[in-house]
């Protein structure tokens, strides 16, 4: 099967300074990938640098989703294509309530694929369905978007948009950060009930914790803006014994 | 997203502005007694009116342009402007629609206003003013069987001259301020509403106002009274042709309620804004005021201002009736370099008086928004309530938010409460929306109208689709 993500050497800067500087990875469909690293190696810049964000300046190297030049696309147009970030740090959208949004989401990316528009009575079937993967009350629909929801809420809610946008690659960036361990548990489940054949997730994440619930099939260590060493789960449990002095010792002897 | 491409989002594009080619008969620019006689016998009007507007014309003359409001603006030239414009026609005015100019039907057509048969459809009752004169209203009869007076001011002064003399300036006096002043004696048409005892109005009435000649002014008087126990809604509508120079609006709107009465007074403001650069565009210097005269009565106005240069405008309520209600919500907008500097007053003089005040100011561009309320307690007003919310939104770095609440209360056993946010549409909040697939443009469209929401839900519901679809329209190409 071909590649569903292919970056090349990619390199880029935040407030011109350069965060990124190379990553190589290959990402077919079916696959998860988790991304791992200490504070500042680049995690976090990676997952927004695919999904678009303003400020996040690539300066070399290539990006490639589904056969198309990602970097060309604007952020709406990869997420229409199938590109879904799940935030870090969900944002507060006071005034618009949850259902509304979520709406509007899923028909443009209907619209995008030539199918018609979902009506308010087939969308609230199809939300009602989805909720229950993540264990949501239906008082969340009329809420405004993650105004006063808890952080395990916020993520929950991130599942759920991705879980209705049926992406074909999810990334998601430090989802597990703030969560306990019954809200991770619940997260985790949302993910692996969308994991399948023609789905690709990449994971970024700081602690081992969250691989215990979503088994990723590859781990990467990213150091100072590169990869420094990928393996498979083994090598995440051998991060938790070592932590990352280790890694970033080896490289430096390297 | 940058702010660069916020603002190219909240640019826009006037659709309101293309001028009509009809001829007219106006007035030389000027402003002395004689233009007043004159603009009086054009009309024909009895001597008590003519007398009425040599007073408020007397009284002006003593008095100056108000300086208080947050607005700048060049000292308006009152001799440079045509107090009276009116499409020529061949008799004094049409009997009906088959007798208005063909011109002018295509214009309100244009502006999406029914006045044939889409009004029958619509269920909504049109009276239509272009430039200084009322030039059709539909479905007369059909509110005369049920006793209900809708018409032009000058059709009302011709047909109705007691209840006109009865009840003109009592709530805006001629004195008031300095643009009431002037409207009072100079204004030239606009729209007379009677309902009388018990009468619930069987439709929305709805009058839509249009500035069309080039360097006049438009000061129309909007006079509603409601009998006891009766109901109506009234809806106005205001666009007017692209031009280089301000033009002045000057309106005087008076509501009277008597006893379990109720008025609802929504307006759609989109006067021509000016262009991006701050040239041109509408002075929009109005005074609406509401007077709750009996027990039990009711006023509420709604405002969806997304227009004019420059919004000047108090939409109040006088609670004389014990038990009366006062309402104002308001969404008020100001992009590019449009200033608006509005609010209400709500004074309490009844016992167990209420109101509320939802006011939602939206700042894009170079825009100045400002709120400025009173909510004034008399002593007599025992038990009176107020909330007050006030809630501003920014768009972009340049543009501005001020509010200016006074509240005076001189009865210890009212209640009175004020809220206030300012927020911003946040670089976060967009890319946020469009990770999930919409455009910048949609985004901030959702955003907008549900800061927006509580105010556009107290709009007739025809109404609220075309003020949604009018704050995505003046926000295009705002965000950046």
């Amino acid at each position: 099967m071909s590649d569903m993500l292919s970056i090349k050497n990619l390199h880029a800067n935040v407030d011109g300074k350069p965060i990124l500087k190379g990553i190589n990875l290959e990402i077919k469909a079916g696959e998860v990938h988790a991304i791992m690293g200490p504070n500042g190696s680049g995690k976090s810049t990676l997952a927004n640098v695919l999904a678009g964000r303003e400020g996040y300046d690539v300066t070399d190297g290539t990006v490639t989703f589904q056969g198309k030049n990602l970097l060309e696309m604007e952020p709406e147009e990869r997420a229409r294509a199938g590109v879904f970030l799940a935030f870090q740090y969900p944002v507060e959208i006071p005034g618009v309530s949850n259902v509304y949004l979520l709406k509007a989401a899923v028909n443009a990316a209907r619209k995008h694929r030539g199918l018609p528009e979902l009506d308010a009575m087939d969308f609230l079937t199809l939300v009602r369905e989805k909720m229950q993967l993540v264990k949501m009350d239906e008082q969340f629909l009329y809420r405004a978007v993650n105004e006063g929801f808890s952080g395990g809420e916020k993520k929950r809610n991130e599942i759920l948009q991705m879980a209705l946008l049926e992406p074909a690659l999810g990334v998601l960036d430090e989802t597990d950060s703030g969560l306990d361990i019954d809200a991770l548990k619940i997260v985790s489940d949302g993910v692996n009930a969308l994991r399948g054949k023609d789905r690709a997730f990449v994971l970024v994440t700081h602690y081992q914790r969250l691989l215990n619930y979503v088994v990723p099939d590859y781990v990467h260590v990213l150091a100072n803006g590169q990869i420094v060493k990928s393996g498979d789960r083994g090598l995440a449990l051998e991060l938790e014994k070592k932590g990352y002095g280790w890694i970033e010792g080896a490289t430096a002897r390297a | 997203m940058s702010k660069q491409s916020i603002d190219a989002l909240v640019k826009r594009e006037y659709t309101a502005g293309f001028v009509t080619d009809i001829e007219s008969d106006s007035l030389p620019p000027g402003l002395n007694e004689d233009v007043v006689r004159a603009i009086s016998a054009k009309k024909q009007e009895p001597e008590f009116l003519l007398n009425w507007r040599l007073e408020a014309f007397r009284h002006w003359l003593t008095m100056s342009e108000p300086r208080w409001a947050h607005v700048h603006y060049p000292p308006v030239d009152f001799q440079a402007i045509s107090y009276y414009s009116a499409p020529k026609a061949k008799t004094d005015g049409p009997k009906s629609l088959d007798e208005v100019d063909p011109e002018l039907l295509k214009t309100y057509e244009k502006l999406g206003i029914p006045l044939h048969e889409r009004a029958r459809l619509a269920g909504v009752a049109v009276d239509a003013v272009f430039d200084s004169v009322s030039v059709a209203t539909t479905f007369k009869d059909k509110l005369a069987e049920k006793g209900v007076i809708f018409c032009s001011f000058s059709e009302a002064v011709r047909e109705h001259p007691e209840l006109i003399e009865q009840y003109l300036g009592t709530v805006v006096p001629t004195g008031d301020n300095f643009y009431a002043a002037l409207n009072s004696a100079v204004f030239s048409d606009g729209s007379f509403v009677y309902v009388p005892k018990g009468v619930r109005c069987p439709m929305e009435l709805s009058t839509y106002f249009r500035i069309n000649a080039a360097n006049t002014g438009q000061f129309e008087r909007t006079l509603i009274i409601a009998d006891e126990g009766s109901y109506v809604s009234y809806l106005e509508g205001c666009t007017a042709p692209q031009r280089d120079e301000n033009q002045l609006h000057a309106a005087v709107v008076e509501l009277v309620t008597l006893k379990d009465a109720q008025i609802k007074y929504s307006t759609v403001q989109n006067w021509y804004p000016g262009d991006e650069q701050g040239r041109g565009g509408i002075y929009n210097f109005v005074t609406k005021r509401g007077h709750c005269r009996g027990a039990n009565s009711k006023i509420s106005w709604t405002q969806v201002e997304t227009g004019s240069a420059i919004t000047w405008k108090y939409p109040s309520c006088v609670l004389e009736g014990d038990n009366s209600v006062g309402e104002f919500y308001s969404v008020a907008l100001a992009n590019n370099y449009q200033q608006a500097d509005t609010g209400t007053k709500m004074i309490h003089i009844g016992k167990n008086t209420r109101s509320t005040i939802i006011s939602k100011g939206i700042s894009a561009g170079h825009g100045q928004n400002a709120y400025r309320g009173l909510v004034k307690i008399l002593k007599s007003a025992a038990g009176a309530r107020n909330y007050t919310q006030c809630d501003s939104l920014l768009l972009g770095e340049q543009c501005g938010a001020h509010t200016f609440p006074y509240i005076e209360t001189k009865n210890p056993t009212a209640q009175v409460e004020h809220e206030a946010t300012t927020s911003k549409i946040s670089d976060d909040q967009l890319f946020y929306c469009r990770q999930r697939g919409l455009s910048a443009e949609d985004a901030v469209s959702m955003i907008v109208n549900g800061f927006c929401k509580e105010v556009i839900k107290e709009l007739p519901m025809e109404f609220a689709v075309e003020a949604q679809n009018l704050l995505g329209v003046s926000l295009e190409g705002s965000v950046g």
